[in-house]
């Protein structure tokens, strides 16, 4: 029997989706998540204010992505209804990063090996505990493997040099100042210039707020924490929005409940 | 597992609307509130009712209050049920009529505004959120044919006018903008006039506060479905503020702080402060 015409290997397919998945993702600007001293930080130089490569998903739970817009737009929206019917279904407790990472991996191994095309994505699905050592980084590659991380991670863009940039600055408990500031330097090409604050699409998952923990940073508020950052002044606490709360000095700033809700309206 | 991955795959291809109710209701209908459509026999007197809530504006903001007791027929079957819920940052409801339907109502109401807060990455505006709110209380119509009457009190700050708004409801739905001060519930007419005395265009919170503790405890007094303050088991109202910090409980020690300036007059004058005349 011969071949026919055209035939490919499985395994050529494979692997030619895996690239063309890998080029896209690498196409875009890297996005960084950590961890800080209260809980997780996310950080994405975006220079569109109305798409989000950063969004919350449920009480605890963050999620980031690059690559294709469309493609983990679709991912979000299914993963807040995902979260929001088990929520009420059962109790806000019964939510995690865990269960969403598992169907997050479902729904891209399918993608991977059935469609023509698939996803040019990479996504981190992160869950903020009640103590550092509890909080939970997935990240999911666009096959649908899924990866349980720890400290930080760094996806999309020229992922490794940001990660090795990364790798030096940060350490254990980092203040959000410093934490920003490491991401910032991580994302900044040696001797390149810093992206601006509007350019910045910032989030962190607080464990010290109420309620849901998720909350963007944005306008003056992120430029201080940014300002304080830089001046390698980590023990000031920035000063307050609202100047109705803010913790006891020494303590970094405190993320909630003091401050900008941002609306989404790009104030 | 095969239902499962239907859904799945419905759950990335077929994003829909921003309606969390919506999705539910394809989804899983028999999650949502007001699934019933008849019952065999009445059953008003078997299911505990939740009483009286009032709700008034301050200067910046606007405060819920309701009492704290459950009744079925003549007996209290809770007595001390929280009936105001927090719906988002700027808002809450309080409910009046079958308890067990109304905290349903609650508990999707809350989805339903978070739901569409984080799609949109923006909140409804306030007219958004009372309508939604009014269309939740019309799908349970039938029920309320039925004897489960629920009805809502909706109150959130609003951001364009920096001001409290109050909204109330009826069994077919609503919304009624309510100015200055609202109340609902079995003791509501008590409460009303007690606030229509007390109420002042403006006032602090301190006031308004003060206001709303003594319209619930005149409709406590009136009223046999509404429970007073319980002093030896140490049951207070339940308090919500709404100003632009967002929302916030009042805290048991704080709540108490105001009923005991309210007892103590009350000993002078059972029937609490009069207005003046002229």
């Amino acid at each position: 029997m011969s071949m026919p015409f055209g035939y490919v290997s499985p395994e050529q397919e494979m692997r030619d989706k895996a690239d063309f998945a890998r080029k896209g993702i690498a196409r875009g600007r890297s996005v960084v998540v950590l961890q800080y001293e209260n809980g997780i930080l996310f950080v994405a130089p975006n220079a569109s204010r109305a798409l989000h490569k950063i969004s919350e998903i449920y009480d605890r739970i963050g999620f980031a992505a690059v690559g294709k817009y469309n493609e983990f737009e679709s991912l979000r929206l299914g993963g807040i209804r995902y979260a929001d019917i088990n929520g009420y279904t059962y109790d806000r407790s019964d939510v995690t990063a865990r269960g969403l990472a598992n169907l997050y991996a479902q729904s891209l191994g399918m993608v991977f090996t059935e469609s023509r095309k698939p996803y040019e994505v990479e996504i981190v699905v992160a869950e903020v505990g009640d103590a550092p050592e509890e909080d939970q980084i997935y990240r999911l590659t666009f096959d649908g493997s899924v990866a349980d991380e720890h400290g930080f991670v760094v996806m999309g863009g020229v992922a490794e040099a940001v990660a090795g940039r990364l790798k030096d600055r940060i350490r254990d408990a980092m203040p959000l100042t410093d934490a920003l500031d490491a991401a910032l330097a991580a994302l900044t090409e040696p001797g390149g210039e810093r992206p601006p604050v509007s350019q910045l699409e910032v989030a962190v998952l607080d464990r010290n707020r109420e309620h849901r923990k998720f909350q963007r940073l944005a306008g003056p508020r992120l430029e201080r924490l940014i300002a304080t950052g830089a001046d390698d002044a980590p023990e000031t606490a920035a000063p307050d929005v609202s100047g109705a709360l803010s913790g006891p000095p020494g303590e970094s700033p405190a993320t909630a409940p003091d401050g900008d809700i941002d609306d989404g309206s790009g104030a | 597992m095969a239902a499962q991955r239907d859904w799945m795959n419905h759950l990335f291809l077929d994003t829909g609307s921003t309606s969390f109710t919506e999705f539910v209701r394809s989804y899983a209908p028999g999650l949502l509130p007001g699934r019933f459509e008849s019952l065999a026999t009445p059953v008003t007197d078997q299911i505990p009712h939740a009483t009286t809530i009032v709700a008034a504006t301050f200067a910046g903001g606007v405060v819920m209050a309701g009492d704290r007791r459950a009744t079925a027929g003549n007996y209290i079957s809770q007595k001390d049920m929280e009936k105001v819920f927090r719906t988002d940052d700027y808002s809450c409801m309080g409910i009046a009529g079958t308890a067990s339907t109304g905290i349903e109502m609650a508990r999707v109401y809350q989805v339903e505004l978070e739901h569409y807060e984080k799609r949109e990455g923006r909140e409804l505006s306030v007219e958004g959120k009372a309508n939604r709110l009014a269309n939740m209380v019309r799908g349970n119509l039938p029920m309320a044919m039925q004897g489960m009457v629920v009805v809502p009190l909706f109150a959130a700050y609003d951001d364009n006018r920096d001001a409290g708004r109050i909204f109330s409801y009826d069994v077919g739905g609503g919304p009624y903008e309510q100015s200055g001060y609202a109340s609902i519930g079995s003791g509501s007419l008590f409460a009303r006039g007690a606030l229509k005395k007390l109420y002042r265009e403006n006032a602090p919170l301190e006031d308004i506060v003060l206001s709303c503790v003594h319209a619930l405890y005149d409709a406590a007094d009136d009223d046999s479905a509404t429970g007073g303050p319980d002093v030896s088991r140490k049951i207070w109202p339940l308090i919500s503020v709404i100003t632009d910090e967002g929302y916030r409980r009042l805290s048991d020690e704080e709540v108490e702080g105001y009923v005991r300036q309210v007892l103590d007059l009350r000993m002078a004058d059972p029937d609490g402060p009069t207005a003046p005349l002229r």
